[in-house]
């Protein structure tokens, strides 16, 4: 692998730099890309800046930590598994905060939550005041830490309000890598973004298969079914459906290229989960009288059709 | 433990708004009426069971994709509406419409066929049409009649500017249900029960989540599934409040982490919020 990768930046890379090239010339693809995924999360956001541009904010070292994981015996984390980075993106003003999965499952806590929430109101503010600052949210998650359950809760729906401010501003881009996915509460974090981008390693939805197996039953979803479970909530069956807005491979070069060209593109004219009149007519549309598998579903024709424009028309018509 | 008899939602429809049926193309399980509120015209929105729904997974008073989009147009078509001011009340000839969510939702819905369906979706455009609403400036008021549980929350209800809740055993604000939630932080539901008297947010004690600091106010309404009307009165007047006292306060939700009520509960979300302004410009 040529130096820049070691250093975390591979802008020279992705523009071709004749060093990569040369270096690489006798290697299969799949081993020439440096993986995303197998990044901590740390790396994920720094890996998105232009060299020499990032620096953490809230890091470990200020040791803000969960004042609710102790007193239940469970050993917080300095940077309460959440990590906010600031810098240029492809000189322009961004944020990545970004979740470690491997720390309660990403689950949002009070501080998680409120760093998030707090990154992207800064955002905005600057924003308002005339210096643009994109937010680049990595979501591995479950969604809310249930040792913080009611503060996680309380904490997503701050998180949702504050995306939805700051997207009029600026885009917001929620990046669904892997292995961990997005879930829970989180799932509406990503549904109000200007973008959505997945790898096929990445998940996506609402309620996790065990949590539907749990709640409605084996029958309902199987959680064992691996097959089954990839062909609902994969980046590739979600791009698919529309409901995400660029795939792509497990790797680094690629991800900071499309993260580029998503911040390049700007705010959307309207955002996916302002366009109701669209998604419920294809809602409107199905036969849920029979279970269905991904294979079998399919919307119709004409409601996959691209929306037009904003639509806050009267329901039913 | 409090027990979910989905009648909640349906009685204090009918009370504050004397309508009881669903507006014409809307499944039965979303009821919205306009209905006056202190001299102005509100949009009330409440989620019922329906045990004939098309989908399975929400015939017990979940939020699942139809109910989610319902309720996400008919917010949305009060903000298209409100261009014109057609309201004329206490505060003005101009003053946008108030929004009031009654909430009593058992979850959001469980389902495979949801999940397919893209409900992450449905719940979004529901909180971002609640969202939109409070920035345009109404007053949006959710009152917790019942449960108020997770998804179904964030969903319908949690974007609002106040928060209103009955002090009673029945009303339950969580983010999952006492036993699973127990299954996966790997304990028992005692164990549980037993941290959640010292640890606050872990409580299914409407009293305990009212020390969070969310709340705007915690109403005594003893008989919630069968309201005198004096209980209504209480109720309508506490609507009224909060709407006058949403309109003097900002249209984000600050009031939740930086009220003084809010503040012995969330001083890490105030060391987080400062220390990250302070590094912020380096």
């Amino acid at each position: 692998m040529s130096s820049p990768a070691d250093t975390g930046n591979l802008s020279d890379v992705a523009k071709g730099g004749d060093g990569a090239k040369s270096a690489l010339i006798f290697s299969p693809k799949y081993l020439q890309r440096r993986s995303f995924i197998e990044l901590n999360a740390r790396e994920r956001a720094k890996t998105l800046f232009d060299s020499g541009t990032s620096r953490e904010l809230a890091g470990p070292f200020d040791r803000i930590e969960s004042p609710w994981l102790a007193i239940q015996g469970v050993t917080p984390q300095a940077d309460d598994g959440c990590i906010v980075m600031r810098g240029m993106i492809d000189e322009n003003q961004a944020v990545v905060i970004a979740f470690n999965g491997a720390f309660q499952g990403g689950g949002i806590g009070e501080v998680s939550g409120a760093k998030l929430t707090a990154a992207l109101d800064l955002a905005c503010r600057d924003s308002e005041n005339g210096q643009p600052t994109s937010a680049v949210l990595l979501l591995e998650t479950g969604g809310v830490r249930l040792q913080e359950a009611n503060l996680g809760l309380a904490a997503v729906a701050e998180i949702i309000s504050s995306i939805i401010t700051l997207r009029a501003h600026a885009p917001v881009i929620s990046v669904i890598a892997g292995p961990v996915g997005c879930f829970g509460g989180m799932s509406l974090a990503a549904g109000v973004s200007s973008y959505i981008v997945m790898t096929r390693e990445g998940r996506l939805g609402l309620n996790g298969p065990e949590v539907i197996e749990e709640e409605s039953g084996v029958e309902e979803f199987d959680a064992s079914d691996r097959a089954l479970i990839w062909s609902i909530y994969g980046g590739q069956q979600r791009y698919n459906q529309g409901l995400v807005d660029a795939l792509v491979d497990d790797d680094a070069d690629q991800m900071i290229k499309t993260v580029q060209d998503l911040i390049a593109k700007g705010v959307p004219k309207i955002h996916r989960s302002e366009q109701v009149n669209h998604y419920r007519s294809r809602i409107a549309a199905l036969d849920p009288s029979t279970q269905w598998d991904a294979v079998n579903f399919s919307w119709s024709a004409a409601s996959l059709a691209k929306p037009t424009g904003r639509d806050e028309a009267a329901p039913g018509g | 433990m409090s027990k979910f008899t989905g009648i909640r939602g349906q009685v204090w429809f009918k009370a504050l708004t004397g309508q009881e049926k669903p507006m014409p193309g809307d499944p039965p399980s979303v009821l919205v009426a306009d209905a006056p509120i202190d001299n102005e015209n509100a949009r009330f929105l409440c989620v019922v069971p329906d045990p004939d729904s098309r989908f399975p997974c929400a015939r017990h008073g979940e939020v699942g994709l139809e109910q989610a989009y319902t309720l996400a147009a008919r917010i949305r078509e009060v903000l298209g509406r409100d261009e014109l001011p057609l309201v004329r009340g206490a505060s003005g000839s101009d003053a946008k419409r108030p929004i009031i969510a009654i909430v009593d939702v058992k979850s959001q819905a469980y389902g495979r066929r949801e999940e397919i369906a893209g409900i992450h979706l449905a719940a979004a455009a529901t909180a971002d049409a609640y969202a939109a609403a409070r920035f345009a400036g109404h007053p949006v008021i959710t009152l917790i009649v019942g449960q108020a549980i997770s998804g179904g929350f964030l969903t319908h209800g949690y974007q609002a500017n106040r928060l209103l809740a009955f002090a009673d055993d029945d009303v339950l604000i969580h983010a999952m249900r006492k036993e699973p939630a127990a299954r996966i932080t790997r304990r028992t539901v005692a164990q549980l029960e037993s941290l959640a008297k010292t640890v606050t947010p872990l409580s299914y004690d409407i009293r305990d989540y009212a020390k969070l600091g969310l709340l705007y106010k915690l109403l005594p309404v003893p008989n919630p599934e069968a309201p005198s009307a004096d209980e209504v009165s209480l109720v309508r007047n506490a609507i009224a409040e909060a709407i006058v006292d949403a309109r003097k306060g900002p249209t984000d939700l600050r009031d939740r982490f930086e009220s003084e009520a809010a503040l012995p509960a969330r001083k890490a979300t105030q060391l987080v919020r400062t220390r990250l302004e302070k590094e912020w410009s380096g």
